[in-house]
């Protein structure tokens, strides 16, 4: 196997594709601070479905339903777990960084910051494949602005 | 293994073909080139690549307007290029074969311009559920402008197109049938003389998508008596940009024309203008010169190899192909029609069609990964996507067993 197909497909990627964290639809309970939107790549046909809970402008909480390419599925479980607890601004800060470790040259991700996220940068050498990571992340975003609709065409 | 050897053409040289293709001199991540897209766009012949330099370098000028020397004879390329469009095709004249972009631009020339003139709200197009978004997304803008009914035709589970289905959903207000002749997700040879018969005895016109066809076998417009067939050019090993819409005379001469511009007109004053005749009328515009005539030298390198001999080889790849991914237990066939172009639509339990593509790539091999632009047909069989390997006359079994392997080593790295 080439060495930029295993820095793609991380041990922690294959993990996070196989048994996703977070995955399913939250219960019901009536809460106020609950948004979902859904996520759509039109290239590939993946949908996602993503479901955030908000108070105080902290993410107390997010779920995530859909199928998709191992890339994506593990990038939406570690996206699950990274925000829980971070301000608002903090998560859209996040995603700023995480974005470019994957679409710009020679960026260095810092490994504090980003933390378990780092393990997509292998992702820069599949430009193609960037997509498949963001998705769950414009899905957030688009939770977080209050609308129901993401894609990956924008 | 052995059977499938003894079938092989002895007349086909595979190695003498694929060095016919620059594109294979190329290595693709350090690995030779296993090209198993071309369902998708198929790789050029050095006859294509250099009719195209040819023209642009010896005898490139506008046509049909000129009346020196280089134009005319531009013009007469061009318009030799038609008459071996029609002759690949079986067309009666050289004047039913239209000059579009490719399949797309034909399907649409033919709903905004018989269909606008012909149907009206009620009317019914009866399309088949595995068609390419190309055939389908046409008639809706059609359907909604119109206020006409669209009707799918259903397959299978293992992609056969059902007759008999398909002959209840013809009636009187039936206009025109949609279809394609091969299935570009599936494979699957849809048997076009029955249903055009079976559409002509309900009076509607049958438009055949013939795409993922005439690559891959002989065409005869006449003996199928179909009313419309388009191709794209870049399918069948020629430029992109360019493809054919044939149409019976009649027809074509009924029909208002599509775009407005120059040579497709006779005079012009602002109060009023005379359309030209066919093809004309419908070719506004300078059109891909280099291209139709470059197209013209791909069918002409096609029917040199012979397309007995392309069948033939195809077939023993499909064959091969078959039995080699079916080795695979968590490996699922999607489209195994009894009458099948050569192309292998599949699925990894529990591996994603983009992973497996993405991981063929770093061994050289180009495959489709995804819906096909035939979202429908994936629907039918309840896949968001596929992976496809589709093969085309270049291919050899080497490279199946390349794709074999290669499907092992990702099994192994998602198992």
């Amino acid at each position: 196997m080439s060495d930029d197909l295993r820095d793609l497909y991380q041990e922690v990627i294959l993990d996070h594709a196989k048994n996703p964290r977070n995955y399913g639809a939250p219960e019901q309970d009536g809460n106020q601070s609950h948004r979902l939107a859904h996520g759509n790549n039109p290239l590939c046909g993946d949908r996602l479905t993503l479901h955030v809970t908000v108070a105080d402008g902290l993410v107390q909480g997010a779920r995530f339903e859909g199928d998709g390419c191992a890339i994506s599925m593990a990038s939406a479980s570690l996206m699950t777990e990274a925000v829980k607890g971070k301000p608002e601004a903090e998560v859209r800060d996040l995603f700023e960084r995480f974005h470019e470790m994957m679409t710009v040259e020679d960026a260095e991700p810092d490994p504090d910051s980003l933390d378990k996220l780092a393990v997509f940068s292998g992702v820069r050498e599949f430009p193609v494949r960037v997509k498949c990571a963001t998705l769950a992340w414009h899905t957030l975003i688009a939770a977080l602005d209050g609308s129901d609709d993401a894609t990956t065409e924008v | 293994m052995t059977m499938a050897h003894q079938n092989e053409d002895m007349a086909y040289d595979v190695e003498r073909v694929r060095a016919d293709f620059p594109i294979f001199e190329h290595p693709i991540n350090g690995h030779p080139l296993v090209f198993l897209d071309s369902a998708a766009s198929a790789q050029k012949p050095r006859a294509t690549i250099d009719a195209l330099s040819r023209v642009y370098e010896t005898e490139y000028a506008n046509i049909h307007r000129g009346v020196y020397d280089l134009s005319m004879r531009t013009t007469k390329a061009f318009e030799g290029a038609r008459d071996k469009v029609r002759d690949f095709l079986g067309a009666a004249e050289s004047r039913e074969v239209i000059f579009v972009r490719g399949g797309t631009e034909g399907i649409n020339l033919v709903a905004q311009t018989y269909g606008r003139a012909n149907l009206e709200a009620g009317d019914e197009i009866i399309l088949s559920h595995m068609e390419h978004h190309s055939n389908i997304v046409p008639w809706q803008m059609l359907r909604d402008e119109k206020d006409l009914t669209l009707r799918v035709a259903p397959i299978d589970d293992q992609g056969n197109f059902l007759l008999d289905e398909f002959e209840k959903l013809l009636n009187e207000r039936t206009k025109i049938v949609a279809i394609t002749h091969a299935s570009n997700a599936l494979g699957t040879i849809v048997p076009l003389k029955q249903v055009i018969a079976m559409a002509h005895d309900r009076g509607a016109v049958v438009l055949v998508d013939g795409c993922q066809a005439v690559p891959h076998m002989t065409v005869d417009v006449v003996d199928l008596d179909c009313d419309f067939y388009v191709f794209s050019g870049h399918k069948l090993y020629g430029p992109s940009g360019i493809g054919a819409l044939y149409g019976k005379a009649a027809l074509l001469e009924a029909m208002p024309p599509y775009q407005g511009g120059g040579e497709m007109i006779l005079t012009v004053a602002f109060d009023k203008t005379e359309f030209n005749v066919i093809p004309h009328k419908f070719e506004a515009g300078t059109p891909h010169i280099a291209g139709a005539i470059a197209l013209g030298a791909t069918i002409d390198y096609l029917n040199e190899l012979g397309f007995d001999h392309i069948a033939a080889h195809e077939k023993m790849l499909l064959e091969y192909a078959t039995e080699r991914l079916t080795e695979f237990n968590s490996l699922h066939l999607i489209g195994t029609a009894d009458n099948k172009a050569s192309i292998l639509s599949f699925t990894l339990q529990g591996i994603h069609p983009h992973d497996i593509g993405t991981v063929l790539d770093r061994s050289g091999i180009a495959i489709r990964a995804g819906h096909h632009c035939a979202q429908p047909v994936m629907d039918r069989f309840g896949i968001a996507a596929t992976a496809r390997a589709s093969f085309g006359i270049y291919n050899s079994r080497e490279d199946v067993d390349a794709l074999a392997a290669a499907i092992g080593k990702t099994i192994e790295m998602f198992g």
